[in-house]
């Protein structure tokens, strides 16, 4: 697990607060969620835009029908309490959240090569954006490429620069329409990173847009 | 607030607290389902499976961790993303939290008075930052749109759950 004082790059406001509103599509829920696993001032952040929903909450109040009380106990007095969350799983690459896409650790992810060192694996897609895991060889390249919507990548191991700067674990970088980058993997190591999207990618270079529309990247 | 009430529910079920409980948070609850576009009839019910969630998960509830009202309304909030926007809502790990009673008691007592401070300073808003919160919260503005919104006051809280944060990972460590 990244020490939570080394994430230099981290989630935007507005990010938190679409997460906290229930507005995020959930592909990107999903990064989201994984980046508040592994940072602590994020996680600040994203409770106060609780403690906000808790507020507002306190603002408004509608009548209910009579009865609704007694129909809530009739409901729920023979039941006890709900089982106690799950135990701490043992530590991965992977955050729970993420663990739970995949339906296990790194070692259960079925990756799908892509060329050139880059593997993927799609996490989830609906039809608002889509949620992958990228595997790049230490010192291979993702293809050069610009973004028709917003692109959230959040590394999970390795690192990766791009020219806008370097992402090592815990880090996030987000992309939009101005925004063409080539993230070429640090050679210490295979670069683990979940990215998500919500448009499909265009890329540059003839082949790797072949790839895109065979790999659906 | 309402702390005592969780725990009279979470140590005894008791039923007049849970009465109490209800007559606070189940209308507001509605309210903020009718608000985020829900006919009243599915608000009301949505409403009462909050409530019944509320009794399921008394023991769960840490008032150093949340507030009574921060905790309901992500209780609402993610029967809201299920029911009207269909889709889930990923949960990050849960904090190993650090317990130490006296550190609990002060960090609960610090969380109330800054969600107060919180909802004072909501209502002090000008006008129309107002009603873009209230839109955001309501699911009334997309992620694109609320991308375009910054500026929100926020900055007192997040110093004091820092803390308790920052204890946190004094505790792991
Ligand atoms: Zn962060
Ligand atoms: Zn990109």
């Amino acid at each position: 697990m990244p020490d939570p004082a080394r994430i230099n790059h981290h989630l935007t406001e507005s990010l938190l607060l679409a997460y906290a509103t229930g507005e995020l599509p959930e592909a990107f829920s999903i990064a989201v969620a994984a980046h508040l696993s592994l940072c602590d001032e994020c996680r600040a952040r994203s409770m106060t835009f609780d403690v906000l929903g808790g507020a507002l909450l306190e603002t408004h109040a509608e009548v209910l029908s009579d009865g609704a009380l007694a129909a809530t106990l009739a409901r729920v007095r023979s039941e006890g309490p709900a089982p106690t969350p799950r135990t701490p799983v043992p530590a991965d690459v992977l955050p729970a959240p993420v663990r739970g896409y995949v339906g296990g650790g790194l070692d259960a992810v079925r990756w799908r090569p892509l060329g050139g060192g880059v593997k993927q694996a799609i996490l989830y897609r609906d039809e608002h954006a889509t949620a992958r895991l990228l595997s790049i060889a230490a010192g291979a390249a993702v293809p050069d490429h610009g973004h028709a919507g917003t692109e959230i990548t959040l590394v999970l191991a390795g690192a990766f620069s791009d020219g806008i700067g370097r992402f090592g674990p815990g880090d996030v970088e987000l992309a939009d329409e101005d925004v063409d980058h080539q993230p070429v993997a640090d050679p210490g190591g295979d670069c683990i990173c979940l990215a998500a999207t919500d448009a499909r990618l265009r890329f540059h270079s003839f082949v790797p847009r072949l790839a895109g529309q065979i790999f659906g990247i | 607030m309402w702390a005592d009430e969780m725990r009279a529910l979470s140590e005894r079920r008791d039923e007049s607290a849970f009465a109490a409980l209800f007559a606070h948070f189940a209308p507001r609850v509605k309210a903020y389902l009718m608000r985020s576009g829900s006919a009243p009839d599915l608000a009301e019910e949505v409403a009462q499976d909050v409530m019944a969630t509320l009794w399921r998960k008394a023991h769960l509830f840490d008032p150093a961790k949340a507030s009574v009202n921060t905790w309901v309304y992500t209780i609402a909030r993610n029967r809201r993303i299920d029911i009207l926007r269909k889709r889930a809502r990923p949960e990050p790990d849960d904090l190993p939290w650090g317990h130490e009673a006296e550190a609990d008691q002060a960090d609960a007592l610090a969380l109330q008075q800054e969600s107060e401070r919180l909802a004072a300073a909501l209502t002090r808003l000008p006008e129309k930052q107002r009603v873009l919160v209230e839109r955001a919260y309501y699911g009334d503005l997309s992620h694109r749109e609320i991308a375009d919104e910054t500026g929100l006051p926020l900055g007192t809280i997040k110093s004091r759950i820092r803390l308790g944060l920052e204890r946190l990972r004094h505790h792991m460590s």
